[in-house]
This record gives structure tokens, sequence and C-alpha cells, in this order.
């Protein structure tokens, strides 16, 4: 029997491709993790071509034409104002994304830098920024979101602002736990006795391992934060009219449910296929890429 | 001689989640004082005189050095004092005692349907690992945590209030019957029970029944994750397969080797579990009218009366460090290695 010559990468960029698309055909062969897959490139897509794909503009107002049920001309009807349903959940596909990614871009690394922080320097620093992040930790997310935005006012903006302020907490958590772990390892010592200042051992040793579990842990909350954004544009706490927000159009469709229960139920249908694309996703990535959740 | 080892674990805890509590009232202090509505100018009107605001700054204790604030916020909260709500003209914290018995029957029936169904539901998971039961469970479980809680409970309200009738729709319980039965627990069907009036229970029950599984498909959702996950640690432990060595039935092997090793875990997670039902009861009793401490919340924050927010967030949020407290004590009480 002849050896399969296995090719070996050549430069470290070689080798992390090589490890991604392997990360990727596993990923695939797990049929739910495929189908978080599909569900989020389809939310991509619909938000990045809501404006070709789109039948009508989003905030067209036809008062002739309102709460007309589902069919060929408007494929979910219409709304109170006569606007077509279909079209608003494209362009609503756009908040949704914007949400998620904006609350990650701040809450990821700001949990990362304390959480690192945290572990690095132990002591005194390591107990007051756990301390503190316990105490995020004790609020329920949504309450104190709410609280947060009712006390600075309603809009998306404050919405994302408040979401990702009571996100923060789980990623301190995992970075911290990462890092204390690494706090003795040699390389860090070597690096130290190399004259390597704290915030350089911080940012270009430790922060980097840290990443993926961060970047995991990310990937669980996501479908969390659309339901909590849209949780709070349900309340008139998120976007605003006429914004087509999802959970915002729901609200508005909430006093016609009886006899025109698709302007409440189609939103809200969206809204559920895009946290599970996110769960799916989310629960695919870890089995692929961490061995200890494989059970 | 040392303390016992649990004393001090038990200490340690307390000071611990009296340090998170003044966390929560910092917090809230400061959300207090983000408002963009200035509070002297709300109260004396902005054609006051500038004699007339001051006087009203320093009447509120505005004047004084925040610190100072604080600690007169501190000690009004350690009394229950969280001042009085613009809406009901009441002072919060009755509000809230008036309030909560309905959330907590809410949550008490939802959390109940999850152990009936969720717990049996992981451990068949697990105990069919890998086969179809276990997919089940598993789908069941990723809708139940992906679902939009309001959006479920007006698709339910929608099918089986308004087109089909079988349940009680929106509040506690019908108008008609509305202080039919005198409060003795806050929960409806314990006290029309002790009333004896049959009535009123089945009409409550009719209205209870949507919201609670309506939010019960979450903790459904939770505890056969949880139960799924601990089950399959313990099955794969060699006293299991000592068990069926010595030829013990298999659902002797499950039930009583197994299933008795989890129920601490198994408890510590049914505590968390109600802090998150608490926080989806603010969904819940919104779409559903049910007037228990999330309507209020909701009802207060869109009248802009921020001492019944701030109250009821901090209520919220010390129930949850007050679960977590009983939490983390669990183990060191029941399992020796923890200590």
């Amino acid at each position: 029997m002849t050896a399969v010559p296995i090719p070996i990468p050549t430069t470290r960029l070689a080798a992390a491709w090589d490890r991604a698309s392997n990360a990727f055909a596993t990923l695939v062969r797990n049929p739910l993790g495929l189908a978080g897959l599909i569900l989020i490139l389809v939310l991509i897509f619909m938000a990045g071509f809501a404006p070709l794909l789109a039948p009508f503009d989003p905030s067209a107002q036809d008062l002739v034409h309102r709460l007309l049920p589902p069919s060929a001309v408007h494929p979910f009807g219409t709304d109170e104002l006569g606007r077509d349903i279909a079209s608003r959940i494209l362009f609503g596909a756009r908040i949704t994304l914007r949400i998620v990614v904006t609350v990650g871009v701040i809450a990821a690394p700001l949990g990362l830098l304390i959480g690192i922080a945290a572990g690095y320097f132990g002591g005194w620093i390591e107990s007051v920024l756990m301390r503190v992040t316990d105490v995020f930790l004790a609020f329920p997310k949504l309450v104190l979101a709410l609280a947060l935005v009712s006390a600075v006012g309603p809009s998306l903006e404050n919405a994302i602002i408040a979401i990702a302020v009571t996100s923060w907490p789980a990623y301190t958590r995992v970075a911290r736990a990462e890092t204390v772990a690494l706090r003795h390892a040699d390389f860090i010592a070597a690096v130290k006795l190399l004259g390597a200042s704290h915030s350089r051992i911080l940012l270009r040793h430790v922060a980097p391992l840290c990443v993926s579990s961060v970047l995991m842990r990310l990937s669980l909350d996501m479908a969390g934060i659309v339901l909590t954004a849209a949780g709070l544009g349900f309340l008139g706490l998120g976007a605003q009219a006429p914004s087509p927000e999802w959970g915002a159009m729901m609200a508005s469709g909430r006093q016609y449910l009886t006899d025109q229960w698709w302007v409440a139920a189609v939103p809200g249908l969206a809204i559920f296929l895009a946290s599970l694309g996110f769960n799916l996703l989310g629960d695919g990535l870890r089995d692929t890429l961490d061995p200890r959740g494989r059970r | 001689m040392a303390k016992p080892r649990i004393v001090q674990i038990l200490i340690r805890n307390l000071a611990a989640a009296a340090a998170t509590l003044l966390g929560l009232l910092v917090v809230t202090f400061v959300i207090g004082r983000l408002l963009p509505i200035d509070p002297v100018l709300a109260a004396v009107g902005d054609r006051a005189s500038a004699d007339v605001i001051a006087q009203a700054r320093a009447e509120m204790g505005l004047d004084l050095p925040l610190y100072r604030q604080f600690g007169i916020y501190l000690a009004q909260a350690v009394r229950g004092d969280f001042g009085q709500s613009v809406l009901t003209a009441q002072p919060v914290i009755a509000d809230i005692a008036r309030v909560f018995p309905a959330t907590l029957e809410l949550a008490t029936a939802a959390m109940l349907i999850g152990l009936l169904l969720g717990v049996p539901m992981g451990v068949a998971g697990a105990v069919w690992r890998g086969r179809w039961p276990d997919h089940l469970v598993r789908i069941v479980g990723l809708v139940g945590y992906s679902v939009p809680i309001f959006w479920l409970g007006l698709m339910g309200l929608l099918i089986f209030y308004a087109k089909l009738g079988w349940v009680g729709g929106p509040g506690r319980i019908d108008v008609y019957y509305d202080g039919a039965v005198p409060p003795i627990s806050g929960a409806l069907l314990i006290d029309s029970l002790i009333a004896g009036n049959i009535t009123v229970f089945v009409n409550a029950f009719r209205h209870l029944v949507l919201p609670a599984s309506t939010l019960g498909l979450f903790s459904l959702a939770y505890l056969s994750r949880m139960t799924r996950g601990f089950m399959i640690e313990q099955l794969s432990g060699e006293y299991i397969t000592a068990a069926r060595i010595k030829g013990l039935s298999e659902l002797r092997v499950v039930w009583v080797h197994a299933f008795g090793n989890i129920l601490v875990p198994l408890v510590t997670v049914i505590a968390l579990g109600y802090g998150s039902l608490l926080e989806g009861s603010v969904l819940t009793e919104t779409v559903f009218s049910w007037p228990g401490l999330g309507l209020y919340i909701t009802h207060s924050l869109l009248s802009a009366d921020m001492n019944a927010v701030l109250g009821g967030t901090l209520v919220v949020g010390a129930v949850f460090v007050g679960l977590n407290l009983f939490a983390e004590m669990l183990y060191p009480v029941f399992d020796p290695r923890a200590r």
C-alpha cells in the first residue's frame, strides 16, 4: 500500500486556510449546522440586495390598499398604511444585521480587554473587575436594557448601546478563564524577559489566543441579541416608526391580529428564522471547532 | 479552632451577594441620573424663577455632592423606599408587592411545565443518544430557544383564543370574577381553591394555560438541554457499567442511579431558570396583559415613570441575586466534594 501524500502547508497563511477549510467541511457535513449557515446566508443576501429584491418602496404608503391579505402582488400582504410587508421584511433584514454586528463589534472587544486584564494582572485588579462583571451578570439582560433605554430615550442607536452594555460580561468571563490558564506559561515569561511591556504582552501575545473562544461565545449569543433587539422594538424602545424593524412591525400589527393576522405574524416569523439560523450555526460551529463540546 | 468549611463558604457567598446588590444599586442610581429630563424642571415647570428652581433642587437633595445623594438613595432603598410612582401615585414598593404574586404564579406554572416535560425529555435524549428521540428533543429545544416569545404568545392568542375559543383571553381572570375570592397566597389558582370557588378556579386556569405554556416552552427547552447534558455525563460513569453488570434493570440504572446523581445540579439549574423566566415574563405579560411585575415595568417606562422602572429593575435584580446565592450554596451543602 502506498501512502497518500498529504500536502504540508508551507506558510502560516496556508495552514490557517487549511484549518478553516477543514472546519468548513465538518460544519457542512452537520445537517443542522448547514441549515443554520444557509439561513444566515439568506439573511445576508436579503440585507445586501434589499433594494433590488424589494418589489415596492418599504415606506411608500397606499391607504387604498391597506391591510390586504397575501396575494401575487403582495406576497405577505400589506400593513395598516398600505405598505408592502415583503419589502419591509427585506429592508428589516438590514436593521437586524446591523444590530447584531454592531453589538458584537462593541461588546466582544470590550469584554475581551477587561477579561484579559483581569486574568493577567490578578490580585485586586482581578477582584474589582470580576465584581463589576458579576454585577452586570446579576441583572437579567432584557430588564437592564429596558431601564437603560427608557432613561436615555428610545431609538435604534440607544437600543444597540443598551444591548452591548448588557452583553460584554459573558466575554469577560471567557477571556479571563483563558488568560488565567496562560498567565504563568513559559512563553509569557520569555516575552517578559525580553522586556516587553504589559500592554504589548496583553495585546500581542495573550489577546490573540483568547479571540477564538470569545468568537465562539459570540456566535452562540447572536440569536439572543436578535431576540432582545426585537423585544425592545416590540415594546417601542428600539427602532422607531416608520423604520421597518421586525419587532416594531409586530407591535403595530398587534391590533389587527384577529382579522389581519399576517401583519404581525410575518415579521415574527422572520425574527424566528433569523434567531434559529444563528442558533443552528452557533451550535454547529461549537461542535466543529471545540472537540470538548462534542458529546 | 477554625470555623467549619461550610460556614466559611456561606459567609463568603453572602458577602459576594451583598457586594453585587450594592453594585445593582450603583447601576440603577447611575441610570436614574442619565435622564435627559431635568427632574427639577419637570417638577416646577420651565417658567419658574431661578429662586424657585434652586429651592426645589435643594428640597430634592440634588444640590448635594453625588456620593451624598447615593448615600440617601442607598438608605432609602434598604428601607424598601423606591419613591412614588407617578402613574399610580402609590409608593413603588406597594405597587410591586401588589403585582408580584401574579408574576410568581405565571413563572411557577411555566417552570412546572418545563419540569414535567423537559426533564423526562432530557433523560430520553441522553438514554437514546444520537437516535430519533434525541434529535426530536434537540429540535424542540432549538425552537424553544429561538422563537420570539411575544410572537409565540400572539399566535397562541390568535389560534386558541380568537379562532378556537379554547382558552381565556388576556388578563388573569374575566373582569366579572375580579376580586371574587379573598387574596391569601396571591395566586388565583390557590386562592380560589381555598375559597372553594370552582368557577373562579376554572376561569383562572383557562386564563393561565396559554401564557404559562408560552413561557413554559422556554423553560422546557432549557431544562431538557441541561438534563440531557447532565445525564450523558452520569451514564458514561463506571458505576453505571458496574450497576449494569450486577444485572440491575435499565429503568433502575437510569432513574435511580444516574438520575439520583443529577438532582443537585438540576435544582441549581431550576433556580437559575426561574430568573430567566422572570425576564421572559416581561414580554409574555405585555402580550397577555397579565398584571404582573413585567407589565408594571413596561407600562411605567412608556410613561417615563422612572421611579417605578428602577424599583422594578432592582427587585428583579435582587431576586436574581437571591436565586444565584441559593444555587451557589446547593453544591457545598449537598456535595462534599465541592467544599
